[in-house]
């Protein structure tokens, strides 16, 4: 377990001094992917810098596993950090190295002689799916491939703990999608806990298990991704929510409600589990109502599914009553009424 | 031929003003790409957020570099007489040019070694760092490695200045094609002597930077 009591950092300026991160407490679970998001100058870049002390914290205690990473002197830290994976936004390999030498270093300052340090690389060479490329340099990779090795390189020494600092902020959004899948691959096949900062909401509900959102410097809200999905509370929150499941919508529904005038409306929350049980389909057969589906969204997390459906129900009244009765009552989606006929 | 073109040229006498100015110009080299790279670590290193930042002991090296590049090199030889002396043993032939060629290039060298170090993305000494790296792995492993390329251009160059410092010790007596011009050449109004020691300085200069640039080209890697 990774815990965090009172971390801050004051960064001294000339004219004031800037608090970077201010009295975070946070207990990370093992096994966990816990994701860190907020706005660039939120302090999350310096936070995920604190726990393996490229940055120095002015107060508080870091612990990872039985480890109080605070109280290390410079050369039990140096062995703690061999046993802290790191990947970074701009992948930070040596270009003078090949892939294999890249991810050889680690392993080279940890002292691991030779015929196992190539036994090791050729195995994380297999586990990040870079066959075939070990011996180019890194100008002759594309971005992907960069941080694959960036990967195999943090996982050379057998890490409890990695952490991604802006990961796949550089990637585009396929190369990010494949990178993602590797560290939940990486996460479910080694049990590492992985950390991870970012700015893009769509990395939490990938891969994600719980979440914490930082702004100046400390943490808003925290708590399992579904949850924060579903009812975020702080308005950054909100807002990042909304770069994945889109706006309010509250311009739509206007919208909706003067098109479909005298009719009846509801919006469906999808959360977890029921989302995969082909609900419209059921309650179609099971109920004598046509369902049309007006506009929505359900996305995937590592939870569970999460989103929500404004649907038209027609038929006669008293199927219609049935069938919301049985959403609501048998289901886990919740039903909100827009808009009812009469 | 050869002869008539340039009577007054012996050819013995110019192979071995060649060979005493390789020989300086190499030796020297070797010395001042030693004491070069020292001086351009401690500049980097002891700068201002750097790995040993210390900023009493970058005052010192910055000022010792700063002064040995202000004085110009034929003063510099007469300077470091007594030095030469103690050192050596002697303040003629090429051994004795060796302290001051090299305490002349060297300085000029650790600016560009700094200047090359500088250029390393910080992204990858933070990398090493994380990776938990001693400062002496990242100076022989990150350091030096990726900036090899800049390392060797800035020798070229440095070569290049070296050969024409050459020349001038050559002047005051240190041997190689600078004294042979000088001696045989322009003191006897014998300026074919002259002209066929310029353009074998020439010759030698462009060797120096082809070797350089296949060499600076083949570790390059970005």
């Amino acid at each position: 377990m990774i815990s965090i009591k009172g971390l801050r950092k004051v960064f001294q300026a000339k004219e004031d001094n800037i608090t970077a991160v201010d009295r975070l407490n946070l207990d990370i679970k093992d096994g966990e992917i816990f994701g860190v998001i907020g706005y660039s100058g939120a302090g999350k870049s310096t936070f995920v810098r604190l726990l393996n002390r490229l940055e120095e914290p002015s107060e508080g205690s870091i612990k990872i596993g039985d480890r109080e990473i605070t109280a290390l002197n410079k050369r039990d830290l140096r062995l703690a950090r061999q046993e802290i994976g790191m990947i970074f936004q701009h992948f930070n390999l040596l270009w003078s190295r090949t892939v294999k030498d890249n991810i050889a270093f680690p392993l080279e300052i940890a002292g691991v002689p030779k015929e196992e340090r190539e036994r090791r690389v050729l195995e994380l060479i297999q586990l990040v799916g870079l066959a075939g490329r070990e011996n180019a340099y890194p100008s002759q990779l594309s971005g992907g491939q960069k941080q694959r090795v960036g990967i195999a390189r943090a996982l050379a020494n057998n890490p409890k703990v990695l952490l991604c600092d802006e990961a796949t902020s550089a990637l585009d959004p396929e190369t990010t999608n494949a990178i993602l899948d590797l560290l939940v691959d990486i996460n479910k096949k080694l049990g590492l806990t992985i950390i991870l900062i970012t700015h893009e909401m769509h990395v939490i509900r990938k891969i994600c298990n719980q979440v914490a959102v930082m702004e100046n410097g400390k943490i808003v809200e925290q708590g399992e991704v579904l949850e924060v999905f579903l009812k975020p509370k702080q308005s950054v929150t909100k807002k990042f929510v909304e770069q994945v499941m889109g706006s309010g919508e509250d311009d739509d529904l206007e919208q909706l409600q003067s098109t479909y005038k005298g009719e009846d409306i509801f919006r469906l929350h999808f959360v977890g589990d029921s989302a995969n049980q082909a609900l419209i389909s059921k309650i179609a057969k099971q109920f004598n109502v046509d369902i049309n589906i007006l506009q929505g969204k359900i996305t995937q997390t590592q939870m569970g599914a999460y989103g929500n459906l404004i649907v038209q129900i027609n038929g006669d009244e008293r199927e219609k009553d049935n069938a919301v009765a049985f959403i609501t009552e048998e289901t886990s989606v919740e039903v909100e009424v827009i808009q009812r006929a009469n | 031929m050869l002869t008539n073109l340039f009577p007054n040229l012996k050819v013995e006498d110019l192979i071995e003003a060649t060979y005493e100015t390789f020989y300086m110009t190499i030796i020297a080299l070797a010395g001042t790409f030693i004491l070069g790279i020292l001086l351009g670590l401690l500049l980097y290193l002891t700068m201002k957020g750097g790995l040993w930042e210390n900023r009493v002991l970058n005052w010192i090296v910055a000022s010792f570099v700063n002064v040995f590049r202000a004085i110009p090199f034929i003063i510099l030889i007469l300077l470091l007489f007594p030095f030469t002396d103690f050192l050596v043993g002697t303040i003629r032939g090429p051994n004795a040019a060796l302290p001051a060629l090299i305490i002349g290039a060297a300085p000029f060298y650790g600016r560009l070694v700094e200047i090359a170090l500088k250029e390393i993305d910080k992204g990858v000494i933070e990398a090493a760092q994380a990776m938990g790296a001693k400062t002496r792995t990242i100076i022989f492993r990150v350091l030096l490695p990726e900036s090899m390329p800049a390392l060797i251009s800035g020798l070229t160059v440095t070569a290049i200045a070296l050969i024409g410092y050459t020349a001038m010790a050559g002047v005051i007596g240190a041997g190689g094609l600078g004294n042979y011009a000088h001696y045989f050449g322009f003191m006897r109004r014998d300026f074919d002597v002259v002209f066929v020691c310029t353009v074998v300085i020439v010759i030698i200069v462009f060797i120096f930077q082809f070797i350089g640039d296949i060499i600076s080209n083949k570790l390059d890697k970005r």
